[in-house]
């Protein structure tokens, strides 16, 4: 068994032959299930009232709406680049569209789809566009026989992905809900993440991504509103990602479909519509393992992933510029401080050299995450931190996070971190 | 790529010709004429299509009722079905948020399984939870209250629509599986206290192929449990209908060595004849589990989000609706044994529409839980870390003050 991936043979296009004849009845059926899932849809991730926890992410300065900021994307490499071309010609030639998170999810898919003719898509109710509308016409396009409903089986799904993994395919599975994943916990943690280790590198499971929607939509409630990045994090073996926007849905999930290890790519179920880019058509990676610092500063590092970057970045000006009813609890000598804000899109592994880099330059963090506060992924940061940055700190790593309870059915945008909350941790951290 | 494709073609082919249970819900026969005490007991007789069985004999046709049994169930199927529609407005009016899945055209179970069974057993099942919430000791207001996260919910308004338990069902469980293994646990708890009580699993046909499922078989038949495991066949989990899901819809046949009964769910009679000979199986002849397979259907959508009428023709709904509506087939059978009259029925329409009203305005008024609550239940009162994290600038609100207080 051999790392390569099946990329080999991403170069030709599949011929059109692949996209299966359907009959009248399934296109029919297709049809309804699309209307069906855009109903669905508009339910499960209709965005917070007026008021509620996502002020900024229609006016974000952190999405790229214009082609060519889209085109400048750090870290951005098309995949059929000519390394020794310019930025410029680049740039030249590139088409950009206006997509949400969903769209370039499902962008990234097809692409996967038509380069890799080893790559299936499968997972509940994902032939008809899943619950989130990731796949939409996907199986009209390429064929039920390569993008698939499952059984309600997600230990099921996972193995079996597993087992397609090992005989080199490309096995991109979706878990309907992050929620879902603890069934398939140990497919993923002694499965998939320890097959090279115990096969004494005989064998690997690199072509398997686990697709999940992750985050709060505001009433989840119990088991809708999961973060369970943390539980993963110290499974060596796996890589897990998280993006924040519809470019770094698209750039990431292609290069973790390639990646030669199992990915877990965790997807903001609140950022599916919300957050707008303009998106390369074309096929381009984003590097995985890399953070990516939105707003450079120098008197404080904030830290986040996922749809908390769009509370931070709100805070950020709250800071700068605070409304007269957040003037008297911001003090002027504040509102001129330079807070970097960083992405670290990538869980595991995680950017040291970025966080650390950036920490010993502003003496402070601030570490903000959905989940709750014990032994999630913060921790493990604000100790390494506090190892490699200890003569440096001028204030304690500070966390921001959902509480230590199970998410309750009332409250939950107070459980979860907004502006509000960010900003007091940053103002406390600044005066420390 | 082209032989997985042949596959695929090969098992989307319909089955054809296999026997079908009968499903309409107004085919049971008057056997003898109905007396005159509404509490004696008289006979009738079901329709011969009501049960398909496996390794086992299955129930007599025969059902033994009295008139007030089946006018207490008339209305508490009317008093379900008026709870759920009253769900689906409020959540219109998004009073309701979060996820709500309703129950309505399957209540010949839920009402069904009641009837066969005695206070003492015990009941569990998924999200589609409230009718089995109010019968096993819980109220209309209380489901509402939890449904609007109230302080009056009977989770005190912290779990939502999946999470509603009483001390006989243990709920309301939102990981589609999880609760079938939890079912034989309780049935072996029972056993081995020796208690006369058996306990009932539930869970749908999509949730039948979560493997927890299969190794809950394993378990209660190997050590004889009093487990019944009770499929709802209601034909969809989500928009994938059982063929699609299934690779044996014959649901009651998939115990392997555990023997099962497929029941037309839609006659309320049926349903309680079949619960009856399961408690009597693993309870009085103690032969361990049994499978039940109810064969009904939703009417409404998956959950509120979803109309139910893509991945189904509307034609399909309205045949259901119209024909073999488990509330009309009761109604039919009171109305032609001179049970009660139209009349009558409509006044016991009447009162569960006024009692389902009546909650309502008592769900709504019930304020929101205290903020100190979220806290609390995480861990037993007393045994709990100093602090749950994560809510505080400096985690000023520590678990002695919470309990201080609220020390009501
Ligand atoms: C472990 C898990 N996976 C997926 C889901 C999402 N989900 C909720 S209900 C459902 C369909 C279940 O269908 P079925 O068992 O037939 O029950 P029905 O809704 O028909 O009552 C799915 C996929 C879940 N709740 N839990
Ligand atoms: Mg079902």
């Amino acid at each position: 068994m051999h790392t390569t991936k099946l990329t080999a043979r991403a170069a030709k296009r599949l011929p059109s032959i692949i996209v299966r004849r359907v009959s009248f009845d399934e296109v029919a059926v297709a049809k309804a299930d699309r209307k069906w899932q855009r109903r669905w849809n508009s339910a499960v991730v209709e965005p917070p009232p007026a008021g509620g926890h996502l002020p900024s992410i229609a006016t974000s300065e952190i999405l790229r709406t214009t082609r060519d900021g889209a085109l400048r994307t750090p870290g951005l490499t098309f995949s059929d680049e000519d390394a020794s071309g310019s930025s410029s010609t680049i740039i030249g030639g590139r088409e950009t569209r206006k997509m949400n998170v969903y769209q370039a999810v499902r962008d990234a898919m097809s692409i996967a789809l038509s380069k890799d003719d080893s790559a299936v898509v499968f997972g509940e109710d994902v032939a008809f566009g899943g619950v989130f509308r990731c796949t939409m016409g996907l199986s009209e396009e390429f064929g039920r026989e390569r993008v698939f409903n499952t059984p309600l089986t997600e230990q099921g799904i996972a193995g079996f992905g597993i087992g397609m993994a090992l005989m080199g395919h490309t096995a991109i599975a979706e878990i309907q809900f992050a929620d879902y994943i603890y069934p398939a916990f140990d497919q993923l943690v002694n499965e998939a993440a320890k097959i090279r280790y115990r096969s004494g590198g005989q064998y690997n499971v690199g072509g398997l991504t686990i697709r999940t929607p992750t985050m709060s939509v505001g009433h989840g409630g119990l088991y809708h509103s999961q973060s369970p990045e943390g539980f993963f994090m110290g499974a060596s073996g796996l890589k897990l990602v998280i993006p924040r926007s519809p470019i770094q849905a698209k750039g990431l999930l292609l290069r973790s479909i390639r990646d030669p290890n199992p990915v877990i790519f965790m997807e903001p179920k609140i950022l599916y519509r919300s957050a707008v880019e303009q998106v390369p058509v074309d096929d381009y990676e984003l590097p995985l393992g890399k953070a990516e610092v939105l707003v450079p500063g120098s008197d404080l590092t904030v830290l986040t992933w996922g749809t908390p970057v769009y509370h931070c970045e709100t805070a950020l000006h709250m800071l700068n510029s605070p409304s007269p009813a957040l003037e008297g609890v911001i003090p002027k000598s504040l509102r001129s401080a330079k807070v970097e804000l960083i992405d670290l899109r990538s869980i595991l592994p995680w950017d040291v050299e970025t966080i650390t880099e950036s920490v010993k330059r502003t003496g402070r963090l601030v570490i903000v995450h959905e989940a709750g506060m014990t032994a999630g992924v913060g921790a493990e940061i604000a100790a390494e931190v506090q190892k490699r940055c200890f003569l440096k700190l001028n204030a304690p790593v500070k966390r921001v996070t959902g509480w230590d309870t199970p998410v309750a059915l009332q409250y939950e945008k107070f459980h979860i971190p907004d502006a509000i909350r960010v900003l007091d941790a940053m103002v406390e951290t600044l005066q420390y | 790529m082209a032989s997985l494709a042949r596959l695929r073609l090969s098992r989307t082919l319909p089955l054809r010709g296999v026997r079908t249970i009968q499903t309409s819900a107004d085919t049971t026969q008057l056997h003898t004429t109905a007396p005159t005490d509404p509490a004696e007991p008289f006979t009738v007789k079901l329709d011969a299509e009501s049960f398909r069985s496996y390794k086992c004999d299955g129930p007599e046709l025969e059902v033994e009722v009295t008139k007030n049994q089946l006018l207490t169930m008339y209305r508490q199927m009317q008093l379900m079905r008026r709870m759920e529609m009253a769900a689906d407005a409020l959540y219109k009016a998004k009073l309701i948020r979060g996820f709500c899945h309703l129950a309505i055209g399957q209540e010949a179970v839920s009402v069904g399984l009641e009837h066969g069974i005695v206070p003492n057993d015990r009941v569990i099942t998924a999200y589609r939870c409230h009718p089995f919430a109010v019968l096993r000791g819980g109220t209309v207001a209380g489901v509402l209250g939890e449904l609007l996260g109230r302080k009056s919910g009977m989770s005190n308004g912290k779990g939502g629509s999946m999470h509603i338990f009483t001390p006989s069902f243990f709920g309301g469980n939102g990981i589609v599986g999880a609760q079938v293994p939890v079912g034989a646990g309780v049935a072996f708890a029972q056993k081995y206290m020796g208690e006369q009580n058996a306990t009932f699993a539930l869970y749908g046909d999509g949730a039948s192929n979560q493997g927890q499922v299969f190794e809950a078989y394993n378990m209660a038949k190997l050590w004889n449990l009093p487990t019944i495991f009770v499929c709802e066949n209601n034909k969809y989990g989500m928009g994938t209908s059982a063929e699609r899901s299934s690779a044996n819809t014959e649901y009651f046949k998939r115990g392997d060595t555990i023997p099962g009964l497929q029941v037309n769910g839609m006659d309320i009679i049926a349903s309680l004849q079949a619960v009856r000979y399961a408690r009597n199986w693993a309870v009085n002849e103690q032969k361990g589990p049994l499978l039940l397979e109810f064969v009904t259907y939703r009417y409404g959508g998956h959950s509120m989000s979803d109309p139910g009428t893509t991945y189904r023709t509307r034609e399909e709904v309205q045949r259901m609706r119209s024909t073999q509506d488990p509330i009309r087939g009761l109604q039919r059978y009171i109305e032609e044994w001179g049970l009660a009259t139209e009349q009558e029925l409509k006044q016991l329409d009447k009162d569960a529409k006024a009692e389902v009203d009546a909650a309502v305005a008592e769900a709504k008024a019930s304020p929101e839980p205290d903020v100190a609550d979220l806290w609390t239940d995480i861990y037993f009162k007393g045994t709990e870390p100093p602090s749950m994290r994560g809510r505080e600038r400096e985690e000023v609100c520590f678990v002695s003050y919470i309990r201080g207080s609220s020390g009501n």
